[in-house]
């Protein structure tokens, strides 16, 4: 029989809940890391076993950990007395450097808030995405806004500076929770192709395996920006695809929510709707890739769920008409939020949905989104959820 | 013998209880000390220093013999009593830290 895995990463640690194929009784392990912020965990495709963390710590900075066991026992890559070539010990896989050759170099810096020009700075990972095909090969997505790449199953990483040097990063600058690159989207069906998105610089796409990049944000609007149109700048909170039609993206912005159906050349406005179209998440439907769930958040200076009800608004139409989806959920008193990358679905025969708040509950619906139930409700604040479906 | 003691976070990630005992050849200073360190345990690289520029990240602190040895140069001979073993070297986590 079918089970799911749920890998969370929360303030305060990593939970992994498990459950049979029902979704109805769940077995709760963690937390792993205690007391660290864990930004985000995920499994390899290839092998399930496999699982990536971000540890992150504002005393320590950056650990990357790895499971190769389905979460039972965890092993920091390179971490144990490794002797490397120059006789020093190895100690690689919580270690972030900016590429300073050619293609890295000629950018060094970013624009800081108050729109004076600001150095890039490696502050953490926020995002871990395996390879399709690679156990051993991940990307993470990190802060201070760059692509790093480690083949060697998370020992060593190797910025990919084609997109940080690629020519606009000066126009780039940090959203609230800082200049993070948190979307990396492998398309299944051209491995040179990837998309990834910053905050707040915009989406971003590669034909070439990462050497080349090029901006992908026609058709936002974005009234901080001073040219609301610009190529960069925009604050794209989080991208989704569905994995048959790679072309086809839709994008949580900052305010607005948008869709491409070219692969990112240019994207119309889908909130409908809505009764607010700020927010943070947006995800697919494992089966409908016309389907499509994103959580109204009431503004960008109030972050927290509109008029103090938690609802999950669906699509089946790729957008513009809505239907909150509530039972189960809270309606009223409820002032969480639901984070960026704290939506996920699995891909069994009803399609599972999962998401989790700032206020440490994690969601699920077996039915596609018409009921929730809560499978945890007191942990500390939820940053991320990923599904693992396994046979 | 150099006795360090470490947060908890960092002991957990080293694997160790309690304090940390290395052997550093003199001078025994900040440097030498975190070099050795980070020999015996690869996991706390990046974790005390800067990987590149080895600068002690912000929210950490040294303390010995009851001195904030934090602001000291790396290459400043850390105090007779942490060289001999009798008062261990303190990297502590600040209050406002995280």
């Amino acid at each position: 029989m079918s089970k799911v895995r749920v890998l969370v990463g929360t303030r305060k640690g990593a939970f992994i809940l498990s459950s049979d194929g029902k979704r109805q009784n769940w077995e709760v392990s963690g937390p792993h890391f205690a007391g660290w912020e864990i930004y985000h965990m995920k499994g390899s495709p290839v092998d399930p076993n496999r699982i990536y963390v971000s540890q992150t710590s504002g005393w320590f900075g950056q650990i990357i950990q790895r499971s190769d066991d389905g979460g039972k026992t965890w092993t920091t890559p390179g971490g144990g007395v490794e002797t490397g070539p120059d006789g020093f010990p190895k100690g690689q896989s919580n270690k972030f450097v900016y590429d300073t050759s050619n293609k890295g170099k000629p950018l060094t810096t970013h624009q800081w808030y108050d729109g004076t020009q600001h150095p890039w700075e490696f502050k953490r990972v926020w995002h871990l995405e395996p390879s399709l095909k690679d156990p051993d090969t991940v990307y993470a997505g990190v802060e201070d806004a760059a692509l790093f790449q480690s083949k060697d199953g998370g020992h060593s990483w190797q910025e990919l500076p084609g997109l940080r040097g690629h020519g606009t990063g000066p126009k780039w600058q940090p959203g609230a929770g800082g200049m993070c690159l948190h979307t990396i989207i492998l398309d299944p069906k051209n491995p040179g192709r990837i998309y990834i998105a910053i905050s707040a610089a915009g989406a971003f796409r590669t034909d070439d395996g990462g050497e080349t990049w090029k901006p992908i944000n026609r058709g936002l609007h974005s009234q901080f920006i001073p040219d609301p149109r610009a190529e960069v700048g925009h604050c794209v909170h989080h991208v989704a695809m569905h994995p048959s039609r790679p072309n086809t993206l839709f994008m949580q912005k900052h305010w607005d929510v948008m869709r491409s159906d070219d692969a990112g050349d240019n994207w119309t406005e889908v909130s409908g709707n809505l009764p607010t179209d700020f927010g943070f998440v947006i995800d697919v439907h494992a089966h409908e890739p016309e389907t499509i769930y994103v959580v109204p958040i009431k503004s960008d200076g109030e972050h927290y769920v509109h008029e103090g009800k938690l609802r999950v608004y669906r699509s089946r139409s790729g957008g513009n008409e809505w239907e909150p989806l509530t039972k189960g959920l809270p309606q009223k008193d409820c002032y969480v939020n639901v984070l960026r990358d704290a939506m996920a679905v699995d891909s069994l025969d009803k399609c599972g949905i999962y998401f989790g708040t700032t206020g440490g509950q994690v969601y699920a619906s077996a039915d596609a989104g018409d009921s929730w139930m809560p499978i945890v409700r007191d942990l500390p604040a939820v940053l991320s959820v990923e599904v693992q479906t396994l046979s | 013998m150099i006795r360090v003691e470490l947060p908890s976070h960092l002991r957990t990630l080293a694997k160790v209880n309690g304090e940390v005992r290395l052997e550093v050849a003199a001078p025994v200073t900040q440097r030498a000390v975190l070099d050795a360190l980070e020999a015996q345990y690869p996991a706390l690289r990046g974790t005390i220093r800067d990987h590149v520029t080895l600068k002690r990240r912000a929210f950490l602190r040294f303390f010995a013999c009851e001195e904030d040895l934090s602001h000291e140069s790396p290459d400043t001979p850390l105090p007779e009593a942490v060289a001999s073993g009798k008062e261990p070297f303190l990297i502590i986590g600040a209050v406002a830290g995280g």
